[in-house]
């Protein structure tokens, strides 16, 4: 019997799997996408993975991604590095695509925000800031 | 000075005050939304975790990605819009409310005929728990050392400790984890953790991080940086355990302690408040006490999911919109929570007399309870019941009740447990 937390949504449901009969015997799960999860949970458990990149504009230190799926999560790691070495050098919008197959995985890395919307034009005295220097 | 006159004010463009505005201006009202920081988007910018916006848009998002899609709606209906504008005084004058406002122009008296509060919510500090020790660097809220990461890109600990479970807390030991940090583990005063069970899973679990229930940090040790932290173990009645103390070699020590509603202004402005929610008293449409104020989002009470925080900003946007337009009268009846099972449930007031037929109810239970049936009553008659599964106190629930289904002459309503049902699951 293996015990479970759900990760689909904010209900956390606590699944029970029994896997020693066929079909496995899943219970605890409030919806089916409970049992679907526990099935891809104890054969190749994936994650998304949701961090920052560096950019070549002055006032934005980061901008926000994602993987646009799940990965699995034994390859989080050599996600997050090759995430690690990106530097988006152009306006990306939320969606854009800053990697095609991260990793390996075949899933890509997207934008979460849009880059623009991150720029500071102005300083605290309202100076205009050049972005690039 | 400029003087300016609106129907609304919206102070704070996080989820509640920007979903606020876009009610406000679609009930026809002339809406001014205000922003202390340089962009909309509130404490969402940082968050750049997904599971965001399951319930609004059925979609796991990111922080940045939901508000993304409320800042382009706000772009889109054009509403009035200031940013780097604090509210440096507020204060009554008959039925309007007028606001100070500064920005780098200078000063504008803004009279609102409405306000609506969306505030959100702030971390409670290291001074607020009281820890020992001396106060070196690198002892910092979760929410400070998520802005660190994911805004500036920098790493302020590389080997931490986290003190307490909540869910910023869990979300950044699984970000400090990825950017590289060590976190020796989260440390949970309470025998229950405050987060959520996923968070749980995949934020420590994955990683192999360590939650100690019942342990908290006793001392905090380093002179200009911090060295180390002592933990401990607590009885139930938190405290200390002599000779179960353990000494760990760390330059970070993370807070997440719990979180306080924001409402500086509704003080200010004499908004009488509830002291277990640390929000306004309101009603279902957030309007406090006093008529005109309304209040939405974390500032009226601290919130697990933003969707939730989003539903009551529309509410209390258009509750607003229908008072300027002239709907004014009130007929408020306490819902009173029984404090032996709920730790609190709102609004604290019903209104009957508003526009609207449904309300929604939240409330959160004290203790973790099994199959429980939550009803609200008036007088003998169930107004609604709902069976839930299990209750944690870090799992808000929603209800929602009709109107119509309350007798006319009740003089409150009640929410609790049916003892009945409790009884029936116990034997």
């Amino acid at each position: 019997m293996r015990k479970l937390t759900c990760i689909v949504c904010p209900n956390g449901c606590s699944i029970h799997v029994n896997q020693d009969v066929d079909p496995w015997n899943i219970v605890g799960n409030l919806c089916p996408r409970g049992i679907d999860f526990a099935r891809k949970e104890l054969t190749n458990p994936t994650r998304t993975v949701c961090s920052t990149v560096r950019t070549s504009f002055a006032t934005v230190r980061r901008l926000p991604v994602r993987t646009r799926g799940e990965v699995p999560l034994a390859s989080v790691r050599s996600v997050m590095s090759e995430i690690s070495r990106l530097v988006v050098d152009r306006e990306a919008r939320t969606g854009d695509t800053l990697i095609e197959n991260v990793a390996g995985t075949g899933v890509a890395v997207v934008a979460t925000a849009d880059l623009a919307d991150l720029i500071e034009w102005e300083d605290c005295d309202g100076r205009p800031i050049c972005s690039g220097d | 000075m400029i003087v300016r006159n609106v129907d609304i004010a919206v102070l704070g463009a996080g989820p509640a005050g920007m979903a606020a505005a876009l009610a406000a201006a679609r009930g026809g009202a002339d809406t001014v939304l205000i922003e202390r920081e340089n962009h909309l988007g509130g404490i969402l910018k940082q968050c750049v975790h997904d599971g965001f916006g399951l319930l609004r848009f059925g979609e796991m998002l990111s922080g940045p990605e939901y508000a993304g899609r409320f800042v382009h709606m706000v772009r889109e209906a054009g509403l009035a819009v200031l940013t780097s504008t604090f509210v440096a005084e507020a204060r009554r004058d008959g039925d309007e409310s007028v606001l100070m406002l500064v920005d780098r122009g200078g000063v504008t008296e803004l009279h609102a005929k409405a306000v609506v509060l969306a505030t959100g919510c702030r971390e409670r500090s290291a001074r607020q728990v009281m820890i020992q020790g001396t106060r070196p660097a690198g002892v910092m809220t979760a929410g400070a050392a998520q802005y660190y990461v994911n805004v500036l890109g920098y790493l302020p600990t590389t080997r931490c400790v986290i003190l307490g479970s909540g869910d910023i807390g869990l979300i950044m030991a699984r970000r400090l984890t990825l950017e590289g940090a060590e976190v020796l583990g989260v440390f949970e005063a309470k025998p229950t953790p405050s987060g959520l069970s996923r968070n749980i899973a995949q934020c420590l679990d994955d990683f192999g991080i360590q939650l100690h229930l019942s342990r908290t940090v006793t001392r905090i040790f380093g002179d200009d940086r911090v060295e180390a932290v002592e933990t401990a173990a607590v009885d139930e009645k938190m405290r200390p355990v002599a000779g179960t103390e353990e000494r760990l070699s760390c330059d970070g020590v993370i807070l997440s302690v719990g979180l306080i509603p924001e409402n500086e202004v509704a003080e200010a402005l004499g908004v009488p408040m509830d002291s277990v929610t640390r929000g306004p008293l309101m009603d279902q449409n957030g309007q406090t006490q006093v008529p005109g104020i309304f209040v939405c989002g974390n500032a009226s009470h601290v919130n697990d999911l933003v969707d939730y925080v989003t539903e009551s900003g529309e509410r209390a946007g258009a509750a607003a919109a229908a008072l300027v337009a002239g709907h004014r009268t009130r007929r408020l009846l306490p819902l009173i929570a029984d404090s032996t099972v709920l730790l609190y449930a709102v609004p604290q007031f019903v209104d009957m007399d508003a526009p609207e037929s449904g309300a929604v109810v939240y409330f959160r239970s004290r203790e973790e309870l099994g199959v429980t049936v939550v009803q609200v009553t008036a007088g003998e008659e169930t107004v609604t019941c709902h069976r839930y599964q299990h209750l944690r106190p870090p799992e808000m629930e929603r209800l929602e009740i009709d109107l119509s289904r309350i007798p006319s002459d009740v003089t409150s309503l009640n929410i609790g447990t049916e003892s009945v049902a409790v009884a029936e699951v116990k034997s």
